[in-house]
């Protein structure tokens, strides 16, 4: 793509699924999985009489969000009727927030890999339910319909249009997903669909006013967001390029060929009909109950990057990996807690050896075999000499397969260090008088010599002597 | 000699003196039904099994000394509450065969409150009419003359309790469809403050309107259903959490100076309802009504009601607009009717909702759906809620000078079946009067007052703030210790 004469311009929409145990305005489970229509209820499969109650856990999520990008909660907010026709949708229409919000405003500070550090602006979040599900396989010639997920409580998180990439938009749409799960709003899981994102696109020349955007819908992955707003944005390039101009239009993204395509136009878009839903009065939300939210609300990743530069002299790289999740950052502080002060050797070891073993084995921080207390141990005997650094790997390797703590695995393995400094001058003698034509080029000048003969030591050891210790001493022999 | 005709406070008292068993009642009632309401046709559904059992269980209960004052009383349900194990059919094809599976909050309240259900009441189909008419199951008529209409829309409800059917029966009030029919059948009928009794299990025609209340004799009557009616529901969100007051109580007080029991009460006399289209038997039986008031001991102020006029055109964009969203589950998808034969989705849901839905609710729909959509949302349907607010306006302002508002229920008394069958906006002006309480949301009361010429029964309503209910049925019972019209009965109209 031409990106030089032209700029991306994209705006995200975001489903966060609320974790919430019951329904936005029910009292059916939220659980995932579960055999079709057995999480509906009367209010969910929309009987004739049945009325909607707002689930004030639901609320309280928004609040938390809210908060956690420093936006104004509405003291108002408003539920709305979005009116269409669909088998999945029982009333005939979505409760959702429309004119008021209540979310409104506020910023997610991202790392943009083409601009740094910016805030991507957001237009607002609000509270809706989600629809049912249609099934289209196994019904022979029919539609099968599942109301498990009718009312499942969603945020929508409408971002400005303030993307200039998609690899911006990753970067945005990671940072929220990081986001809600630390703030324990959503799961964020989304092979589940717990967090899923509409990208609008429009493409135009640096400078121009905003062109006509194309909607894609439900992305649940960041790799589709990503090529899909790749391909949108070429398709449109090549589409002015060529003389054509773009309709505005919902696509849909089709990750087996890796192309959009479209599913409706704006001339058949539904009129919604919205209007305020008389069921539910308006909801209120007062400043105690804000409060009493700010009250229960973690540490966010920003204060505690902040803080962990601070404190722990930790670079902006370490800060950074270190609060991708709370999980990581608790593993962290806990780890650091039961070490003692150097806080960059366990850093570095959960970003090394951790992080490593952790993807390798597909496990989540907080089921990691090896806890924070056990990697604060293994660590100790690092730095108190025990094992070399070396060692400490095998050991690692053996604690995260179940085979005990440090300590034991180091007696049974016979690892422990040779520290002995009588021990160690003994066997410096010993190479030096089985090698005299390396002294000899050593004491001709040659500093590469002093290695080989530092080696020879520790292989006589089996890597147990301690190299500080060999190296000092035969330096001082030589 | 026992009377299982009685009013509520009869057989509640001939219960309790074991002069009468509910199983009695219920089978007096039960073959009265079977006699008379062919010509009436005001049910939907009879539960005699269901009715008999529950009389049985009553007595029962009573015998073991856990009888409260509803404990065996039959009352009927209109067919637009849900009631777990009966049809509920709003009258419709549309739910022709439907069985609610649950109770509506009001209908569980009276079941455990110990009333008898005896079956479910004709209406306008989803409540949406003034005469019933509109029923798929066919019109009701009205005892008084079963030429005439009963109104509407809770027509059956009304028609029943003024053929002596039942004691009392719930109706649903959203313009007027408590009021109005019991005007016409000449009985009393309360529409409680929105809020007061909760809509859950109550088929939704227009939201912010639909109000469940209650089909008696007597204010007396009205009272003691109130109270067990009346109350919090969380599984609504627009029920109010306040104390239900023992409505019954308060009107077994005797008054201060009992020759003049209403002394103090301001009664305001809006000339919005004291003008022209009002006939002129049902102007004359309501100043005479007011004279009796004042006779009680109450003033009367003029005042006005300057924008009451709008009521009906802003009632018509709201309530259509809330039913044409609220209907849209009757869909032929999950339960209800569905057509046999269709095409596409589309066809499907076409054909099902033309084959379901009467002539008047799909032009409420229509209408509805117009005023909703886009670029005539805000000059209709925002712009009646504006003015509805300024109604609701008017009558506060309108209480800070007196404490209810008398007026005709209605400007003229039942009108013949089919009279007005094809004029939907003559239809509509028969709801002038009761309509504003429902946009303001706030109590009203319909009794007896009298007579037109030609014998059709004329009626008297009390509008008050909200949640002041009881200042209305004391009001009422005050009129009635001192009136007779409420004990008239309709002739026997034996099929």
């Amino acid at each position: 793509m031409t990106t030089t004469d032209w700029e991306v311009v994209i705006g995200l929409e975001t489903h966060a699924q609320l974790s919430t145990r019951s329904k936005i305005f029910s009292g059916a489970s939220t659980a995932f999985g579960a055999p079709a229509n057995t999480q509906a209820s009367a209010v969910d499969i929309a009987l004739p009489g049945v009325l909607p109650v707002i689930n004030r856990g639901a609320v309280e999520r928004a609040i938390r969000f809210g908060l956690a990008v420093g936006a104004t909660i509405a003291p108002v907010s408003v539920f709305a009727r979005k009116n269409y026709f669909y088998p999945d949708l029982p009333k005939g229409y979505q409760i959702s927030q429309y004119e008021i919000p209540v979310v409104q405003g506020g910023e997610i500070a991202i790392v943009s890999p083409t601009r740094g550090e910016i805030a991507v602006k957001l237009t607002r979040a609000h509270l809706e339910e989600d629809a049912g599900k249609s099934l289209h396989e196994d019904f022979h010639g029919m539609t099968g319909i599942d109301l498990n997920r009718a009312g499942m409580p969603l945020l929508e998180i409408v971002s400005e249009p303030d993307l200039t990439s998609s690899a911006e938009a990753v970067a945005y749409a990671k940072a929220l997903h990081a986001l809600v799960r630390w703030i324990g709003i959503c799961d964020g899981n989304m092979q589940e669909g717990s967090f899923r994102c509409d990208a609008n696109v429009s493409v135009r020349r640096p400078g121009a006013p905003l062109g006509t955007r194309c909607e894609i819908k439900n992305l649940n992955s960041f790799r589709f967001l990503e090529a899909a707003i790749e391909f949108e944005a070429r398709r449109q390039v090549e589409l002015l390029e060529g003389g054509g101009r773009v309709v505005q239009e919902t696509r849909l993204y089709d990750p087996d060929r890796s192309e959009t395509r479209p599913m409706r136009s704006k001339e058949d878009a539904h009129d919604y009909r919205y209007f305020p839903d008389p069921d539910l009065p308006p909801l209120a939300i007062d400043a105690a109950w804000i409060e009493r939210v700010r009250g229960g609300m973690p540490e966010l990743p920003a204060a505690m990057r902040e803080r962990f530069a601070r404190d722990y002299r930790l670079t902006a790289y370490d800060t950074t990996m270190l609060t991708q999740s709370r999980e990581t950052a608790a593993y962290f502080e806990e780890a650091v807690r039961a070490f003692g002060d150097d806080a960059k050797t366990i850093a570095n070891w959960m970003l090394g050896e951790v992080a490593a073993a952790l993807n390798k084995s597909e496990t989540d921080i907080a089921a990691a075999p090896v806890a924070p207390a056990a990697l604060a141990g293994l660590l100790r005997r690092v730095a108190d000499g025990t094992i070399s650094h070396k060692s400490a790997k095998d050991v690692f390797d053996a604690m995260w397969a179940g085979e005990g703590d440090a300590d034991a695995i180091i007696a049974r393995k016979g690892l422990t260090q040779i520290s002995d400094e009588g021990a160690i001058g003994t066997l410096v003698d010993e190479v030096i008088a089985a090698n005299p034509s390396i002294v000899a080029e050593f004491r001709a000048g040659k500093e590469k010599a002093f290695n080989s003969l530092v080696g020879k030591a520790m292989a006589a050891t089996k890597g147990k002597a301690n190299p500080a210790q060999v190296n000092a001493i035969l330096r001082k022999k030589l | 000699m026992a009377d299982p005709l009685a009013t509520v406070a009869g057989l509640a008292a001939q219960l309790a003196a074991r002069k009468l068993s509910s199983v009695e009642v219920t089978r007096a009632l039960l073959d009265r039904i079977a006699a008379l309401d062919r010509s009436l046709n005001s049910f939907v559904t009879i539960d005699g099994d269901g009715a008999l059992a529950a009389a049985e269980a009553a007595d029962a209960a009573r015998a073991k000394g856990e009888a409260g004052p509803l404990t065996g009383i039959p009352i009927a349900h209109k067919d637009v509450l849900m009631t777990a194990g009966l049809p509920t059919t709003c009258a419709s094809r549309m739910l022709a065969n439907f069985v609610a599976p649950y109770d509506a909050h009001v209908v569980a309240r009276l079941k455990r409150a110990g009333t008898v259900l005896v079956g479910k009441t004709n209406m306008d189909e989803f409540a949406m009419g003034s005469s019933t008419e509109n029923s798929h199951f066919g019109p009701v008529r009205n005892p008084w003359n079963t030429a005439l209409v009963p109104g509407g829309s809770s027509g059956g409800s009304a028609a029943a309790v003024a053929a002596r059917l039942v004691p009392a029966a719930t109706g649903t009030d959203t313009g007027g469809s408590i009021r109005q029919p019991a005007s016409y059948t000449g009985i009393t009928g309360l529409k409680p403050t929105y809020g007061r009794c909760s809509r859950y299990g109550l088929v939704a025609f227009a939201s912010s309107l639909d109000t469940p209340g209650v089909f008696a004799r007597t204010a007396l009557d009205c009272a003691l259903l109130l109270a067990a009616m009346a109350g919090h529901d969380e599984r609504d969100a627009t029920s109010v959490d306040r104390p239900v007051d023992d409505f019954a109580v308060r009107l077994a007080a005797s008054a201060a100076d009992p020759a003049r029991p209403l002394a103090g009460l301001r009664v305001g006399m809006p000339a919005e309802f004291f003008g022209e289209g009002v006939d002129a038997d049902v102007a004359s039986a309501v100043a005479a009504a007011l004279d009796e008031l004042r006779k009680l001991g109450a003033t009367t102020v003029p005042l006005a009601l300057p924008r009451v006029g709008l009521a009906v055109p802003v009632y018509y964009v709201i309530a259509p607009a809330e039913a044409s969203s609220n209907l849209s589950r009757f869909d032929g998808v999950r339960y209800g009717h569905r057509a046999a034969e269709y095409g596409d989705l589309a066809d499907m849901y076409r054909r099902t909702r033309a084959e379901g839905f009467g002539p008047e609710v799909k032009r409420r729909i229509l209408v509805g759906t117009y005023v909703l959509s886009h670029g005539y949302y805000d000059a209709y349907y925002l712009k009646a809620q504006q003015v509805r607010r300024l109604i609701a306006d008017d009558f506060r302002a309108a209480f800070a000078q007196c404490d209810v508002i008398a007026g005709p229920t209605a400007p003229t008394a039942a009108f013949r079946i089919g009279a007005q069958a094809d004029d939907p906006v003559q239809m509509y002006l028969n709801d002038i009067f009761t309509i504003p309480a429902n946009l303001a949301g706030i109590p009203a009361i319909s009794i007896p007052c009298g007579f037109t010429a030609d014998g059709r029964p004329i009626g008297l309503q009390l509008t008050g703030p909200a949640f002041a209910e009881v200042r209305l049925l004391e009001a009422a019972h005050r009129f009635q210790q001192a009136t007779d019209w409420h004990r008239k009965s309709p002739p026997e109209n034996v099929a």
